[in-house]
C-alpha cells in the first residue's frame, strides 16, 4: 500500500481508537436517531398502506440529522485539544488527513446505522433481511461522509458552528437523500436490483465525484 | 549539517490576517545548534511567528527556510526537522499516553517506535504512567508527553511557544533540563518566553519582537540581566 | 467603458419592454400572464451564469491566491441570489393564474431553490467566519462544491419527477415573434448582469484600496 495512504488509515484508527473508549457520540447519536424515528411514528397514522410509503423517507431524514450531529463531533474534539494543528504539522500531504478524518467518520456512522436500521424494520414491520438496503446505505452514507467530512472541518472554525454545518451540508446532499429515499423505497418492496440501479448510479457518481473535490479543496479549508 | 551553517532563515516575512499586519518584514536568521530564545510583548507576533516557522501558517510575502529547504516548496521535508511544543498539549484524552505517542510516531515514520518511547518517556519521568489515559495527567505531566511526541521523530529544530505556561516549578527545571541537554546535542532551539531571567539563562541568543518586527538581537555572551530589560523597555515601552 | 455597458443595456431593456408589452402576442392556453416567461426565463438563465462566474472565480481565487478572483466571485454571488430570487418569486407568479398551483416541485425551480440555499450558504460562511480571509477561502471551497453539485442534483429531481408527474411547465414550441422577444430579453439580462457585476467588482476593489491606505497611515 501506498505508505502515504497508510498514514489515512493511521488517523482513521486513531478515531476508532478513541471514540471505542468512551462511546460517547456513538451512543448519543444513536439514540437520537432512535428517538427521531419514533417521534415520526406519532407523525403518521399506523396504517399498513402508509408505511411503505413513508418509511424510506424517516429512514433518511433521521440518517441526515443524525449524520450532521455525529459529524459536527468529529472536528470538534480536535479542535479542542489542538490536534487538527498536531495533524498539520505531520509530513503528510493534507488530502491523505481527509481521507483518514472520512474513513473514521464513515466507521462510526456505519456502525450507528448497523444498530439503527435493524430496529426501524422491526418498527416498521418491515422485512429484515435486504442485501439492496445495505448497499444503499453504504453508498449514501459514503456520499454524507465525504462532504461532511469537509464542512465539519470548514464549520468547526466558524462562529455558528452548530448552525452552519446543516446549512452547508443538506443542499449539498439533496441528490444522495433523493436517490437513497427512492431506491430504499424500491428496496423494500422487493423490487430487484435493475429498478434501482440509476438511483445507485447517482450515488455511486456522487461519491466517487465529492471524494476527489473534498480531497483537494481540504487543505484550503484547514489552513490558517 | 555543519555548526555554522543557518539552520533557519528568514527573509522579509510579512503575514497578514485580512488587513492586520502580524508580522512586518521580519529577518531573523538563527545557526545550527543555536538556542534562541525570543521575547516579546503580547501581540507582538510571537506565536504567528513560530506558527509560520511550524508551517502552519504560509507567509503572506517573503521567503522562510530552514535546514536550507523553502518552506513554500518543500514543506513536507521540513515537517520532519520541526518539533513544536505549544501552549496546547496536542495530545488525545482517551488515548493512553503510550497510543499517543505511537500514533504520532506512526505519522512521522519512526524507527524501532517502540524503543524510542520507552526511552523518551524515561527521559521525562514518567514510564510508570505511560499506559494511563491522557485525561488522567495534570498539565506539567502533559506538557512533558508532548516534548516527548514533539522529540519522537529526532527533529533537528525545535521550537517551543511559551512552554513554561501553566507549569509548577519542578515541571518547569525539568523543561529547562531537557532543552539543555537538546540544544547540548547539537539542536536548534527557539523558543518564546515571557520570562527574561529564565530566558537568559537558557538561551546562548535572544531577540526581542515588537509590533510584528524583530527589533533586538543580541548574543548571550555580550549581555546581562540588566541590559537586556533596559533593551526591552526602550523598544516596547514596557518592562518584563 | 461602463457608460457604453449601461447605454446598450439600456437601450436593451427598453427594447425587450417594448417587444414584452406591446409585440408579441398574447398566448393562446395561459393568457396576459404568460409574458413573465419573458423575465422569468432571462433571469434563470442569469442567475445559472452568475454560479458559474462563482465557480471559476472560486477556483482561480485558491489557485492563484489573488484577492480580484475572490471579488469577482463574491459581487456574482450577491447579484446572482438577487437574480435567482427573481426567479424563485416570479415562477409562482406565473404558476398559480397558469396552472393554478403556487409551488410546483418540478425539476427546474426545484434545482434553482437548492442554488439559491446554496448561494445563502455561500454569504452567510463568509459572515460567520472567525477571520475575513478566511471567510473568503470557505466561500470559494462552497462556490465550487455548490457549482458540481447543481448538475446532480438536477439530474436527481428530475428522475424523481419522471416518476411523480405532476403539473408540466409549457413545452410547447415557440412562434418566431416569441423567441425574437425571448432572445432580445435574454440579451438585456445578461448586458445588466456583466454591468452590475463590473460595477460591484470596482467598488470592492475601491474598498480594498482604502483599506490599504488607512492601515498604511496608521504604519
Amino acid at each position: 500500500m501506498r505508505l502515504p495512504l497508510r498514514k489515512a488509515f493511521v488517523i482513521a484508527w486513531k478515531d476508532i481508537l478513541s471514540e471505542s473508549r468512551t462511546r460517547d457520540i456513538l451512543s448519543s447519536v444513536a439514540v437520537f436517531a432512535l428517538l427521531t424515528i419514533v417521534i415520526f411514528n406519532f407523525a403518521f397514522e399506523p396504517g399498513s398502506d402508509n408505511v411503505e410509503l413513508v418509511a424510506p423517507g424517516v429512514l433518511w431524514v433521521t440518517f441526515t440529522f443524525a449524520g450532521v450531529l455525529g459529524l459536527g463531533r468529529s472536528f470538534v474534539f480536535e479542535k479542542e485539544k489542538g490536534c487538527l494543528e498536531g495533524l498539520l504539522l505531520c509530513p503528510v500531504d493534507r488530502d491523505v488527513v481527509y481521507l483518514g478524518k472520512m474513513l473514521g467518520s464513515l466507521a462510526f456512522m456505519l456502525a450507528v446505522e448497523i444498530i439503527v436500521v435493524p430496529i426501524f424494520l422491526v418498527l416498521f414491520d418491515l422485512p429484515l433481511f435486504l442485501p439492496q438496503l445495505a448497499l444503499i446505505t453504504l453508498l449514501a452514507t459514503v456520499g454524507f461522509v465525504s462532504v461532511g467530512t469537509l464542512f465539519s472541518a470548514l464549520a468547526v472554525n466558524t462562529r455558528a458552528r452548530d448552525v452552519m454545518l446543516p446549512i452547508l451540508f443538506f443542499p449539498i446532499v439533496a441528490p444522495v437523500i433523493i436517490a437513497a429515499v427512492q431506491a430504499s423505497g424500491l428496496a423494500l418492496e422487493g423490487q430487484s436490483w435493475s429498478t434501482m440501479s440509476s438511483w445507485l448510479q447517482i450515488m455511486g457518481v456522487f461519491d466517487a465525484i465529492f471524494i476527489v473535490i473534498s480531497a483537494l479543496v481540504f487543505e484550503f479549508v484547514v489552513e490558517e | 549539517m555543519e555548526a555554522d551553517s543557518s539552520a533557519i532563515e528568514v527573509k522579509s516575512l510579512t503575514k497578514a490576517f485580512g488587513k492586520q499586519l502580524a508580522l512586518r518584514e521580519v529577518d531573523l536568521q538563527v545557526k545550527g545548534g543555536a538556542f534562541l530564545t525570543l521575547f516579546g510583548p503580547n501581540g507582538a507576533g510571537k506565536t504567528t511567528l513560530i506558527k509560520v516557522l511550524a508551517t502552519l501558517l504560509r507567509p503572506t510575502t517573503g521567503t522562510v527556510r530552514i535546514c536550507g529547504l523553502d518552506l513554500s516548496e518543500y514543506s513536507i521535508r521540513v515537517r520532519r526537522e520541526i518539533g513544536l511544543v505549544s501552549h496546547q498539549p496536542l495530545l488525545y484524552d482517551d488515548l493512553t499516553a503510550y497510543e499517543n505517542l505511537q500514533f504520532w510516531g506512526r505519522m512521522y515514520d519512526v524507527h524501532h517506535l517502540d524503543e524510542r518511547i520507552h526511552n523518551l518517556v524515561a527521559m521525562v519521568g514518567l514510564s510508570s504512567r505511560l499506559h494511563d489515559r491522557v485525561r488522567t495527567f495534570s498539565r506539567g505531566m502533559q506538557q512533558r508527553i508532548s516534548i516527548v511526541r514533539a522529540l519522537i521523530h529526532n527533529p533537528s529544530v525545535i521550537l517551543l511557544d511559551e512552554p513554561e505556561t501553566g507549569l509548577d516549578r519542578y515541571a518547569s527545571s525539568m523543561l529547562k533540563e531537557i532543552l539543555q541537554s537538546l540544544n547540548a546535542e547539537g539542536r536548534t532551539v527557539v523558543m518564546t518566553t515571557h520570562n527574561l531571567e529564565t530566558g537568559l539563562e537558557m538561551g546562548n541568543e535572544v531577540a526581542i519582537l515588537a509590533g510584528g518586527r524583530v527589533v533586538y538581537q543580541e548574543s548571550k555572551r555580550r549581555l546581562s540581566l540588566a541590559s537586556l530589560q533596559e533593551a526591552y523597555h526602550r523598544y516596547t515601552g514596557a518592562t518584563l | 467603458m461602463s457608460r457604453i455597458l449601461l447605454g446598450i443595456s439600456f437601450g436593451l431593456m427598453m427594447a425587450a419592454l417594448y417587444l414584452v408589452f406591446i409585440y408579441v402576442p398574447t398566448e393562446e392556453t395561459m393568457g396576459v400572464v404568460q409574458r413573465i416567461f419573458y423575465f422569468h426565463v432571462p433571469v434563470a438563465w442569469v442567475s445559472f451564469l452568475a454560479f458559474f462566474v462563482v465557480f471559476i472565480g472560486s477556483i482561480l481565487f485558491l489557485w492563484k491566491r489573488d484577492e480580484k478572483w475572490d471579488m469577482l466571485a463574491r459581487s456574482s454571488a450577491e447579484i446572482g441570489i438577487v437574480f435567482t430570487s427573481l426567479v424563485l418569486i416570479t415562477g409562482p407568479i406565473w404558476a398559480k393564474p397558469a396552472w393554478g398551483v403556487w409551488w410546483t416541485w418540478d425539476a427546474r425551480l426545484t434545482t434553482t431553490l437548492i442554488m439559491w440555499v446554496i448561494y445563502v450558504s455561500y454569504l452567510m460562511v463568509r459572515s460567520f467566519a472567525v477571520e475575513e480571509s478566511r471567510g473568503a477561502r470557505f466561500a470559494a471551497v462552497v462556490g465550487i462544491v455548490g457549482f458540481v453539485d447543481i448538475p446532480i442534483t438536477a439530474i436527481a429531481i428530475t428522475l424523481w419527477r419522471t416518476q411523480h408527474p405532476r403539473p408540466v411547465i409549457f413545452e410547447g414550441g415557440l412562434a418566431p415573434s416569441m423567441l425574437l422577444t425571448l432572445i432580445i430579453c435574454v440579451a438585456a439580462f445578461t448586458l445588466l448582469y456583466v454591468y452590475l457585476l463590473l460595477q460591484a467588482i470596482s467598488l470592492k476593489q475601491a474598498e480594498a484600496d482604502l483599506g490599504k491606505i488607512s492601515q498604511a497611515l496608521r504604519g
